[in-house]
């Protein structure tokens, strides 16, 4: 094995298992027996979002090994789709599970900061998700679509992240807390890697 | 237009000044103002369901939930006072009748009511309370637990006279 492809296998072993534990510790709480299968659904539909969270940046700016960044794109449009799906399963079945709560949340009156938190987040994985999807009537230069894009994501990671680590639910805190961490350092690496704030300002001399 | 004497900055400490004096405390009220009444917290009312029977417990028991009902202004403790609770236990969610019950305050204004362990819902473990009888103004509580594993929570009212 080269060292090529040993670094290949640390990195996706490495993130199925930021992925997998956090699932698996909470499909094994104690706090589910107590809920009904709607909040339960609802409940991983909010880890399965953090998880896509985790990948995005990093399939969009072709940072895996072994995945060229055309492929990566491609899946990346569609992990952003399941993540779209999946905040929309997550607040649903939430609202379903109790109406007022999530009321509450929507309209920034609930007494818990972490509704404020994901109730930010989910507005800016539309603003992100609404980028997406009029990026190819180039009403935006690359750049400033890049930014924007980047920008909305940086925001979607922040808020997710605060809104996770503040809620007392079924994952496990250790596993919460590395797969937090790990999604803020993946957006952090990307980030640095893609610069997307090159070329934002159009150069003072360009002729055009 | 004629600009005023008073500048900005001086504006701004007199506000900074008498807002710090407000908080310490130090300004005498006219006349004493007492016990100030409870005011009900941020979604303290969520799933309530009105007029919830007075029983000896919630379910099977386990867990306390208590407090204190006192008068506004004097803080005499009022005895008699129907108080409705309700949380997401191990035996049911917050929604579910069978998770609601009442109970009333005795001599000293306690109440007591032994309900199933709450456990966390929402992200938090927490509980709900109620006074809304008529005689006071009606409030809404939803004290949170410092530990999912804690056996107890602890809720005070301070009513004032509708």
């Amino acid at each position: 094995m080269t060292l090529k492809h040993l670094r290949a296998v640390i990195a996706w072993g490495g993130l199925a298992t930021l992925i997998m534990i956090p699932i698996a510790v909470a499909a094994n709480s104690e706090y589910l027996q107590y809920r009904g299968p709607i909040y339960i659904a609802a409940g991983f539909a909010g880890i399965v979002a953090l998880a896509v969270l985790l990948v995005q940046p990093l399939l969009a700016a072709g940072l895996l090994p072994r995945l060229p960044i055309q492929l990566g794109r491609v899946v990346h449009r569609w992990s952003g789709l399941v993540l779209l799906l999946a905040i929309a399963a997550h607040v649903v079945g939430l609202w379903i599970t109790s109406p007022p709560d999530m009321i509450d949340a929507l309209t920034f009156r609930a007494p818990t900061l972490f509704s404020v938190f994901g109730v930010v987040g989910m507005w800016a994985l539309l603003a992100a998700a609404l980028l997406a999807a009029i990026r190819k009537k180039r009403w935006l230069r690359p750049q400033v679509w890049r930014f924007s894009h980047v920008f909305a994501a940086s925001a979607i990671v922040a808020a997710s992240v605060s809104h996770a680590m503040l809620i007392e639910g079924t994952m496990g805190a250790l596993s919460k807390a590395a797969l937090c961490a790990a999604v803020l350092c993946a957006l952090i690496w990307t980030v640095w890697q893609v610069k997307p704030w090159r070329g934002v300002r159009r150069r003072q001399n360009s002729r055009r | 237009m004629s600009h005023s004497r008073l500048g900005r900055r001086t504006l701004m400490l007199a506000g900074a000044a008498s807002l710090l004096t407000a908080k310490s405390g130090l300004t005498v009220p006219a006349r004493a103002q007492g016990l100030q009444p409870t005011t009900s917290m941020r979604g303290g009312a969520n799933n309530y369901r009105p007029g919830a029977p007075i029983v000896d417990r919630i379910g099977g028991g386990g867990f306390l939930m208590h407090g204190t009902v006192r008068r506004a202004g004097d803080g005499a403790p009022l005895e008699g006072v129907r108080i409705q609770i309700w949380a997401h236990t191990t035996e049911g969610r917050e929604r579910d009748a069978r998770s609601h019950g009442a109970t009333l305050t005795n001599a000293d204004g306690v109440f007591e009511l032994e309900m199933p362990q709450i456990v966390p819902a929402f992200g938090q473990p927490h509980g709900h309370l109620a006074y809304d009888s008529g005689a006071f103004e009606t409030v809404f509580l939803r004290p949170v637990m410092d530990s999912a594993r804690d056996a107890s929570l602890a809720a005070h009212f301070v009513l004032q006279p509708a």
